[in-house]
């Protein structure tokens, strides 16, 4: 069996490959994309039309998004064979993002809500930093 | 590489060809070091959800001082969002530029990129000085230190990231495209894509829901 071209086995991250979307395309796409999704979360955050208490989990999500279009079509992280551990220290790197956000938001969450032994010594608002 | 050269240091076993490598050995120069600038960049981002998490447990902690829906300007980051958005985009097309071996159009897209991530960093500077002249500085109150790390450490990352900018157009100028100078634009621009990612979560998670009615 012959060995594939070494090149072709792996991609660099931020390194285009080959694909049905030219690289310049892909960046337009990527930029197109991007202003769409920014537009939204102003617009989700501007407007009185939606459901208020839902709006700050609706801009999370938008940010995730932007943030998959990002890696997609200006990283060019892409699910393909040659991209197989650019992919796995992604994941390796966004579970211990959301372990450390989600952890330390919940934790303190709790703390505040739950220790309060003296409503005016736990309100954070009046605290010293 | 040979596998004689391969088992010499270590990459087969003897009598053996299943190393996982194959009897390719290490993948190139230019694979393995945009590899390992990548693992720095997602080592950056778990910096970042550090300061992250600092934020979102202190933003209510304001010592009765100011709080976000009174300091935060959504125009200012608009336009900010737009000129980091848009260096980004600017990045990616000096990169195919420099692909393509078009020294002028290298030069002029890394300047814009530059130029662009200059004017982002003028706003935030003018929004951090206007900040703490009406006395909302960082050692007003445990919500403000954590706005400034979070936010100043993104500014940090952008002032490093223009200093290298303009590095590499001088390598560029000065040395052309040798494959160890375009390793490097490479990694720039992985460093700048990288950047604007953070500056997602910070315009969502601080400015946009700081600013909710």
């Amino acid at each position: 069996m012959t060995e594939p071209d070494l090149e072709l086995m792996n991609v660099a991250p931020g390194e285009h490959h080959d694909s049905m979307l030219s690289e310049t395309v892909s960046y337009v796409v990527g930029l197109g994309l991007a202003l769409l999704l920014t537009g939204i979360s102003f617009w989700v955050a501007s407007t009185t039309s939606l459901w208020g208490p839902g709006v700050a989990t609706g801009l999370v999500v938008l940010a995730i998004a932007q943030m998959g279009v990002h890696l997609v079509f200006f990283l060019h992280i892409t699910s393909g064979p040659d991209n197989t551990n650019n992919v796995l220290a992604l994941a390796f790197g966004v579970m211990i993002v959301f372990l450390v956000m989600i952890g330390t938001i919940w934790i303190m969450a709790h703390m505040n809500s739950n220790m309060g032994v003296n409503p005016q010594l736990m309100n954070l608002q009046t605290q010293r930093g | 590489m040979t596998t004689s050269e391969a088992s010499t240091i270590g990459l087969t076993h003897g009598g053996s060809e299943d190393t996982g490598l194959g009897n390719r050995g290490p993948q190139s120069k230019n694979i393995v070091v945009p590899y390992g600038f990548w693992l720095f960049v997602l080592s950056d981002m778990v910096l970042f959800s550090a300061l992250f998490a600092t934020y979102a447990s202190l933003v209510h902690a304001t010592n009765g001082g100011p709080v976000t829906s009174q300091l935060f300007n959504r125009t200012n980051v608009a336009i900010e969002t737009l000129a980091l958005l848009i260096s980004s985009f600017i990045c990616g097309l000096a990169v195919i530029a420099a692909k393509r071996k078009e020294m002028l159009w290298t030069l002029i897209f890394l300047f814009l990129t530059g130029f662009f991530g200059f004017v982002f960093l003028v706003i935030e500077l003018t929004e951090f000085a206007g900040m703490i002249a009406i006395g909302a500085g960082p050692q007003r109150s445990a919500f403000l230190s954590a706005f400034f790390t979070l936010v100043g450490c993104h500014g940090a990352h952008i002032t490093a990231g223009l200093l290298w900018i303009g590095t590499m157009m001088a390598q560029i100028w000065a040395k052309g495209f040798q494959p160890h100078v375009t390793r490097r634009l490479l990694c720039l621009s992985v460093f700048w894509h990288a950047l604007d990612i953070i500056w997602v979560a910070i315009f969502t998670i601080v400015y946009l829901i700081g600013t909710l009615p």
